[in-house]
């Protein structure tokens, strides 16, 4: 039982496919813009996470912080005193060593779901981290440009560059990104007006990729959990894993796909229900594209100009007939 | 473009396009309101706790606000163009602050254009452009906005009469 998947191409997603190819082919001409429109994400590597493959260990977990623990934060203390007051402090300098939810020193972690399989208790555990969405909204709507996408899919938070606003873990459908405070530019700024930080979350080890190595995550994993590929492969062995395996599938269409699948034997909601979930701990619920419904408008800025011109003409050809 | 009265106007012989004011007016407003909006500061100053304007602290809803109205602008420019252009040179001038107004303006939505491009899917900008095009934008749309404070305060106009 594969996870519903629509194959047609509907009206609407046709003519969202078409104003991002005008859009794309407009701007190709500006320095600096790349475009690479397909609607299967193709260019971007995704990673598949085979649920029922993974025991808990956290080796994952350990490796990710030996693979980025010198990009983790060193605040500096005390922090300033920051207005107004509704402005708290978020610190994790005193709890690194915490693996039970995503922090600025954690950015995978283990979630542990007991649900029924094939009629028996079993607790399933699911590695949790950053999706790296085919569009993510933590890049395009990060107002400072701090949070980018590479070619090859990976959304990064720059920490040089990131003020701790934490606009991408609100518009972060999962709230994934976390907040370190007294870190990074905005000390340099007005600390007590504007930031509060700088935003962490897996980059999936972006520096070991440019050396031609996996992300530290998939290297050590003994059961081979996870494994990393062209985004249409990646959907296609999800697809096949699904079908040998009654399984179901999470990541390949929400929020307008992600470059993050997971197959497991029982569906998402059941998941979604049996796991702990707050701040840290990212739902597994159906999520829809969040960037759609701004981007569709686009439609109304492309007729805009239509409309304005006719609408002069017109007034020109009313003014023209009465002088007449 | 023509929003501006005539001096004509002034003496009561034209009447100003004042639907095109009641629009371009509000339109650039919410624009103001919706664009800074896009930066995490109304939850932070209370603004979003005034009853009835939470939704300034949703950045989606002021996303697509924006973007409804920067279509509603884009039409009132064009219209402004096109009349200016076709029916209205051989009267009026463009003045200076009006040319002013008129580049901040077009820059403003070239940047807005590219950052509207920049949120379709597989459409990479660097980063020096992206950080570029973000201060850009949010720096014309102040200066525009100054501008035409300023331009309000000493009744300047976008023309006057030849």
């Amino acid at each position: 039982m594969e996870g519903s998947v629509n194959q047609t191409i509907s009206r609407r997603s046709f003519l969202k496919g078409s104003l991002a190819a005008a859009a794309g082919v407009a701007a190709s001409g500006v320095p600096g813009v790349k475009t690479a429109i397909g609607s299967d994400g193709s260019g971007q590597l995704a990673t598949l996470i085979d649920i029922r493959k993974c025991i808990g260990c956290e080796a994952c977990v350990e490796a990710c912080k030996d693979a980025n623990s010198h990009k983790y934060p060193e605040p500096k203390k005390p922090f300033p005193k920051m207005y107004p007051s509704r402005v708290k402090v978020s610190d994790w300098s005193e709890k690194r060593t915490e693996t039970e939810r995503l922090t600025p020193y954690n950015w995978l972690f283990i979630q542990r779901a007991t649900v029924s399989v094939d009629g028996k208790e079993t607790e399933l555990t699911i590695p949790r981290r950053c999706m790296h969405c085919v569009n993510p909204p933590c890049v395009k709507l990060c107002p400072w440009g701090a949070a980018k996408q590479m070619d090859n899919g990976i959304s990064k938070i720059d920490a040089d560059i990131c003020l701790g606003g934490s606009k991408c873990k609100d518009v972060c459908p999962w709230d994934i990104p976390q907040r370190q405070t007294g870190v990074g530019l905005y000390l340099k700024l007005m600390p007590s007006l504007a930031g509060n930080g700088v935003m962490y979350k897996c980059d999936r080890c972006y520096d070991r990729l440019a050396l031609g190595e996996t992300p530290a995550c998939i290297e050590i994993c003994p059961e081979q959990v996870q494994t990393i590929g062209p985004r249409e492969e990646i959907i296609a062995r999800a697809h096949d894993l699904a079908r040998e395996t009654n399984g179901y599938i999470y990541g390949e269409t929400e929020n307008g796909g992600t470059n993050t699948l997971y197959v497991s034997p029982v569906p998402f909601e059941e998941l979604n229900q049996a796991i702990a979930q707050g701040d840290g701990k990212p739902h597994l619920e159906p999520v829809p594209d969040a960037m759609a419904e701004a981007n569709n408008l686009t439609a109304a800025m492309l007729i805009a100009p239509f409309a304005g011109v006719a609408a002069a003409a017109f007034k020109l050809m009313k003014s023209t007939t009465k002088q007449e | 473009m023509t929003l501006a009265r005539t001096r004509e106007a002034d003496k009561g012989k034209a009447r100003p396009s004042r639907r095109v004011a009641y629009l371009y007016i509000p339109t650039l407003f919410v624009l103001a309101l919706t664009g800074f909006g896009q930066m995490p500061i109304y939850n932070r100053y209370y603004l979003s706790d005034i009853p009835g304007l939470g939704w300034l602290a949703d950045y989606y809803v002021t996303r697509n606000i924006h973007y409804i109205a920067a279509a509603v602008l884009l039409g009132l420019i064009f219209y402004g163009l096109f009349d200016f252009l076709f029916s209205q040179r051989r009267r009026l001038r463009l003045t200076k602050s009006g040319a002013l107004r008129g580049a901040l303006l077009a820059g403003i939505g070239v940047s807005g254009g590219l950052i509207v491009v920049k949120n379709f899917p597989h459409v990479y900008f660097s980063d020096s452009l992206i950080i570029g095009l973000d201060i850009f934008h949010i720096a014309a749309g102040m200066a525009f906005l100054l501008t035409n404070l300023v331009c309000l305060l000493g009744k300047m106009r976008w023309t006057v009469a030849r």
